[in-house]
């Protein structure tokens, strides 16, 4: 058994907010680099140059990529030998984005109540999905999440005989209805197979992969850069304005499903996708 | 390239051109979903608005807070769409012209048309950049709506590109 403080628990996520809300992850920074390398319309070469820019200016001056600082999916992966000591582990990440959006002068996004809409004023709760693992350690994955791509993603709940075919055309619907609003170029997640809440949260996870890494599977991978070179065609292009740049990575994530399902989630991240790994 | 600066006439509005890049600069007032539901519920209430709209721009914002030493924290467009359903009443108003990011939808841009207005696409996440470009900033009105309130803005060489003009040209619908 190894005893971890809520504590230290709170301060590692209260610094890990700031450091993801200022600085883009290096990968997401290199593939906009090379999209900008490939890019052919001049409107889009100049926002691209602006957002790298950005990029920059933020890390330089401390300030946020993005005014909206988002609302905080934690992942967590549990060692079932870790004790948690001086509190609960949910409210130590609570506790930790409380301080981290305070210091880190972060926009407060989130409300009490999807009806009643109080602004809670701490950015608190986060949205946080616990999994137990073996061994001692404790590791949180960060994802502070704008909502101007949040609110572009969709689930669809096909049946089997839709086959690979139908999840190719949700996936290209569900990027083109979300046009410019989710911040292209946008990196898809996409989650396919489980049942509905499955596919939502496998989606999620797809964000999490760093951009440039394949999935494991020879099969998915060959359709994660089909999909990349279907949806950079649409001719959607940095922030909707056109151009060939719509896209940085498709991402599929797969889990075993029910004999009579084929659900399929797509989860849309922005060219500011902000994530952070915390180990302790 | 083109200066945007208010007040603007509808002569002024029918000289910008969709897809042409342009700088804004001067005063603009910043407001996201919880202050122009407030306005617009002001305008049916047949009461004055915070501010007079004729020949104004609005910037769809809802900034990040200003760390010591700055005007204002990270600031960069937010989703027009969801300003959609407002638009139209401030736009009735005099309203010239709005700043945001993504489409929006045939209403607004009937809207624009009939009476004279534009709609400038910022650059979206670019939020550290943008602030760079913004000098002076206080709040007008809705302190109580924290990141949500109306604030009145001063920007210097603030880039924009018209995604749709005042003809009903739509730079998204190509």
């Amino acid at each position: 058994m190894r005893g971890i403080s809520a504590e230290e628990i709170s301060k590692a996520v209260g610094m890990a907010v700031i450091e993801a809300n200022t600085k883009l992850p290096e990968d997401v920074r290199a593939a906009l680099q090379m999209a900008r390398i490939q890019e052919s319309s001049p409107s889009a070469v100049h926002f691209l140059d602006i957002i790298l820019e950005n990029a920059q200016i933020a890390v330089q001056d401390k300030m946020a990529l993005c005014q909206d600082t988002g609302m905080v999916v934690a992942h967590v992966e549990l060692g079932q030998e870790v004790h948690v000591t001086g509190g609960g582990l949910e409210a130590a990440i609570n506790q930790g984005i409380r301080e981290g959006y305070q210091q880190g002068y972060l926009r407060k996004s989130v409300v009490n109540d999807p009806f009643e809409r109080i602004n809670t004023g701490d950015n608190t709760p986060a949205i946080i999905h616990i999994h137990l693992v073996a061994g001692e350690d404790l590791r949180i994955t960060l994802l502070p999440k704008g909502a101007g791509s949040e609110n572009m993603g969709q689930l669809t709940m096909l049946t089997p005989s839709a086959g690979i075919e139908g999840v190719k055309d949700f996936i290209i619907k569900v990027v083109k209805e979300a046009a410019g609003n989710p911040c292209p170029p946008i990196i898809v997640g996409v989650g396919v197979g489980g049942n509905m809440e499955k596919a939502a949260l496998l989606a999620k996870h797809a964000l999490l992969r760093q951009v440039g890494v394949p999935n494991p599977r020879p099969e998915l991978a060959v359709l994660e850069e089909e999909m990349l070179q279907k949806i950079n065609g649409l001719g959607i292009g940095v922030q909707g304005l056109g151009g060939n740049t719509t896209a940085l990575a498709v991402h599929i994530e797969t889990y075993p499903t029910h004999i009579a399902c084929l659900p399929v989630a797509v989860n849309l991240g922005c060219h500011s996708t902000r994530r952070i790994v915390v180990e302790l | 390239m083109k200066i945007v600066k208010a007040p603007l006439s509808r002569e002024d509005i029918m000289e910008l051109q969709m897809g042409e890049e342009v700088l804004v600069e001067g005063v603009v007032y910043a407001a996201r979903d919880a202050a122009h539901k407030r306005m617009v519920q002001a305008i049916q209430a047949g009461e004055d608005l915070p501010f007079e709209a004729e020949g104004q721009i609005i910037y769809y914002v809802g900034p990040c807070p200003a760390p010591p030493g700055r005007v204002i924290g990270s600031a960069g467009p937010t989703t027009s769409g969801r300003m959609d359903a407002y638009a139209p009443l401030l736009i009735e108003r005099g309203l010239r012209v709005m700043i945001g990011k993504g489409s929006r939808n045939q209403t607004v841009i009937k809207s624009m048309q009939e009476h004279g207005a534009v709609y400038l696409a910022a650059v979206g996440g670019a939020g550290a950049y943008l602030a760079q470009k913004i000098v002076a900033s206080e709040i007008v009105a809705y302190p109580e709506l924290g990141p949500e309130a109306l604030l009145k803005l001063e920007v210097q060489d603030f880039p924009c590109i018209v995604a749709i003009d005042a003809w009903g040209n739509d730079i998204y619908a190509r």
